[in-house]
């Protein structure tokens, strides 16, 4: 009796067979274990990236995800702690801060903003952390003003390094500054205050240095005595004005300039009445008191 | 077409490729299974090789990584007889055992049983060239045989040396390098119809297979079910298959005989359902549950319903004692063995020393066989099991497996064949450069 269903074939077709002896093959088994996955994978994502609106879809939902990840509490900075920094600084760094808080701290770039509180003129450096809590802490050190610079165009501040601090008007916004001038006075600013350590020793008060051809500095005092310094160890040049002003008072006199350039051969210059004084000594009493007034110097 | 003889040298040399690249598959076609088994060569057999026997008996470098049977379809009688269903059968097992193997086979050994072999003793003698036996020697002796007329249509299966002697010592195994005048030699040779050789090659073909190797049913189940002493002292091996029984008569490790008796265990099942009245496949189905071939009181109080499958089930609940079955079985078995043992007989079996018989196959199973068979055959019979293989599934380690486990140990390590020795020099061709040089030796 014939079925009337014929039952199928448990053989292969010829083409299955073929195939599965394909598939058996060890480079097609690789190439459909791996290359296949990975050919599917990429057709899919780069059909469906084809499309340009789904590209801009797909990159706008990317950035607001992170951007809801990054304005999230725990990332977000509220406040902006200044330490270190006197009221006009504080000032200007507020002016200056190219953020509004409150910020996310991924937004922040503390390098720049660093590289920018140091570019502010009165700041030596600056260190610029996030804390918890939101707070973004700037830790300033500011440049030390040591001295005032009278230029053409009107007084500067600088510090020990000789950098411009701020500009003022009046000389007598900073009286307790020391006064320096003439031409590359900021380039030693070092030098200047060891010489006005130094005379914190004269009894003279003085006005001010003021730098000579870019290499020396004259000492001015109130009276409007000059100390020309020499370029090398100026410091000891004036410790010997001021043992001379000790045993002679030399600075007591009527002198207009005391020349050290010379270590060997200081030289002072009489002002016009003493030299006339002198003219009129010297004529009353001869010669001989000549070369006796001019051992005293 | 392929020409047997021709192309047995090219299939020697493919599997060798085939075992080097270390995959190979072993195809047993049957009658009424189809079984196939892949093999994979892992290399340590081939430093075995000096040594006279190998590590579990030279079947250590190999392992059975893919196992299928089906069931077998447009085989008769071990012979190939619609080919486009025997095509479709190993399609089917070699899909399978692939898929459990992984891999992918392009080498397959097959083996048959029908086909109707055919043994000659072939006998040659020659003078050794100079008191040494060399290869060349060893190639002329063998090629000094005279061979006897096999027939149209016929052609040369096996061809294996069975025997060395040099002058009048006898059982040489390897007389190379050994002194003497006179070399004889023994050979087996085994003969098949040349149309079922081309039939199983074609359909081999078609199924994008290289066919590496082929080999006689009969003998390869007497290497797996034969234990070595076995081999050694003279035994005979029949492979009750399912339309052929194959006869093979081993001693000193060669095959010296083998035949196949045109009747197996489908017989057995026809005359279950001609005598029941039942379907071949419920014939099947009560011979493999209830079969037996001796009946005692018990059996005529067991009743088996056969169920005949007519579409009458409220009429047809017929019932048949078990008796019954063994008296249709009986006649039938006992007529196969007589048919082993007349040719059993026509070998010569009983002037062996040994007198072992071994049955295996699928029709050894029948209970109460080995009573049978010692009746007929003779009193030393005995069960043989395949010989246990690396990885082989437990499903296929029966007795109806021995062919097939056979193989892969005839791959793993095959016997030397005529084919496998040199050709002689004078056989060359013309042109050759060994006749040249021999030419040279010769005259200079």
């Amino acid at each position: 009796m014939r079925p009337l269903i014929p039952r199928t074939d448990p053989a292969p077709s010829r083409l299955s067979y073929r195939l599965e002896r394909m598939r058996l093959t060890p480079i097609y088994r690789r190439l459909f274990r791996l290359g296949a996955p990975v050919l599917l994978i990429a057709g899919l994502v780069g059909g469906y990236l084809a499309d340009a609106e789904k590209r801009a879809a797909l990159g706008e939902r990317f950035a607001d995800v992170r951007r809801q990840i990054e304005t999230r509490p725990e990332f977000m900075v509220h406040l902006m702690a200044v330490e270190g920094a006197s009221a006009s600084v504080q000032e200007d760094i507020h002016e200056i801060f190219p953020y509004d808080l409150p910020a996310s701290s991924f937004d922040l770039d503390l390098q720049e903003i660093r590289d920018l509180l140091e570019d502010l003129p009165a700041v030596a450096r600056a260190n610029v952390r996030i804390r918890q809590g939101g707070t973004l802490a700037i830790e300033i050190t500011e440049r030390v003003p040591v001295a005032l610079w009278r230029t053409r165009a009107g007084i500067d501040v600088l510090d020990a390094t000789g950098a411009v601090i701020a500009s003022i008007n009046d000389r007598a916004e900073r009286p307790d500054l020391p006064v320096l001038s003439g031409a590359g006075a900021d380039r030693a600013v070092a030098q200047a205050l060891d010489i006005l350590a130094a005379t914190r020793a004269l009894k003279e008060p003085v006005r001010g240095l003021v730098r000579m051809g870019e290499r020396r500095w004259d000492l001015v005092l109130a009276d409007g005595k000059r100390v020309l310094l020499p370029e090398a160890e100026p410091v000891r040049a004036l410790e010997r004005v001021i043992v001379l002003d000790k045993s002679n008072d030399m600075l007591e006199r009527d002198l207009v300039t005391i020349d050290m350039r010379l270590g060997a051969r200081p030289t002072v210059r009489l002002s016009a009445a003493a030299t006339e004084e002198w003219w009129r000594i010297t004529s009353a009493d001869g010669a001989t008191d000549n070369s006796s007034g001019a051992t005293g110097r | 077409m392929i020409e047997l003889y021709e192309s047995q040298r090219a299939m020697r040399a493919m599997r060798k490729a085939a075992i080097q690249r270390g995959v190979v598959a072993v195809l047993d076609v049957g009658t009424s299974k189809m079984s196939c088994l892949v093999l994979r060569f892992d290399g340590t057999g081939r430093f075995a090789e000096a040594e006279e026997v190998g590590r579990m008996a030279g079947q250590a470098g190999f392992r059975v990584i893919g196992a299928a049977t089906t069931r077998s379809r447009g085989v008769r009688f071990g012979e190939i007889e619609a080919m486009a269903e025997t095509e479709r059968a190993i399609r089917t097992a070699l899909q399978a055992a692939q898929k459990m193997a992984g891999i992918r086979v392009d080498h397959v050994i097959a083996c048959f049983s029908g086909a109707g072999p055919r043994s000659y003793g072939l006998a040659g003698e020659v003078e050794v060239a100079d008191h040494t036996v060399s290869e060349q020697d060893i190639s002329r002796v063998l090629s000094a045989c005279d061979v006897p007329e096999i027939g149209e249509g016929r052609e040369v299966l096996h061809a294996q040396p069975v025997n060395f002697a040099l002058d009048h010592r006898s059982g040489l195994i390897d007389p190379r390098g050994q002194i003497g005048n006179t070399l004889t030699t023994d050979m087996h040779m085994l003969t098949i119809d040349a149309v079922a050789i081309q039939n199983l090659a074609h359909c081999v073909k078609r199924c994008d297979l290289e066919l590496a190797g082929v080999a006689s049913s009969a003998y390869v189940s007497g290497i797996a079910a034969l234990v070595e002493d076995e081999q050694e002292l003279g035994a005979a091996c029949i492979d009750l298959g399912g339309g052929t029984s194959g006869v093979s008569i081993f001693i000193k490790k060669h095959m010296i005989y083998a035949d196949s008796v045109r009747m197996g265990g489908e017989h057995v099942t026809n005359d279950i359902s001609m005598g029941l009245q039942v379907p071949q496949a419920t014939a099947e189905r009560i011979k493999t549950f209830y079969g037996g071939l001796v009946a005692t009181g018990m059996d005529d109080r067991e009743m088996i319903e056969i169920g005949g499958d007519t579409g009458d089930f409220e009429r047809d609940r017929r019932q048949v004692s078990r008796a019954e079955l063994i008296g249709i079985m009986r006649p039938r078995v006992e007529e196969i063995l007589e048919e082993v043992r007349a040719r059993l007989d026509a070998a010569g079996f009983d002037h062996l020393p040994s007198q072992q018989i071994v049955l295996t196959g699928g029709g050894s199973q029948i209970p109460g066989l080995d009573g049978l068979a010692s009746r007929i055959l003779g009193q030393r019979v005995r069960l043989g099991r395949p010989l246990r293989v690396h990885g082989l599934p437990q499903a296929a380690t029966g007795p109806a497996f021995a062919s097939a486990v056979g193989m892969c140990l005839f791959a793993a390590n095959p016997q030397d064949e005529w084919w496998d020795f040199e050709i002689p020099v004078d056989r060359y061709p013309a042109r050759s450069l060994r006749r040249a040089v021999k030419w040279f030796r010769d005259n200079w």
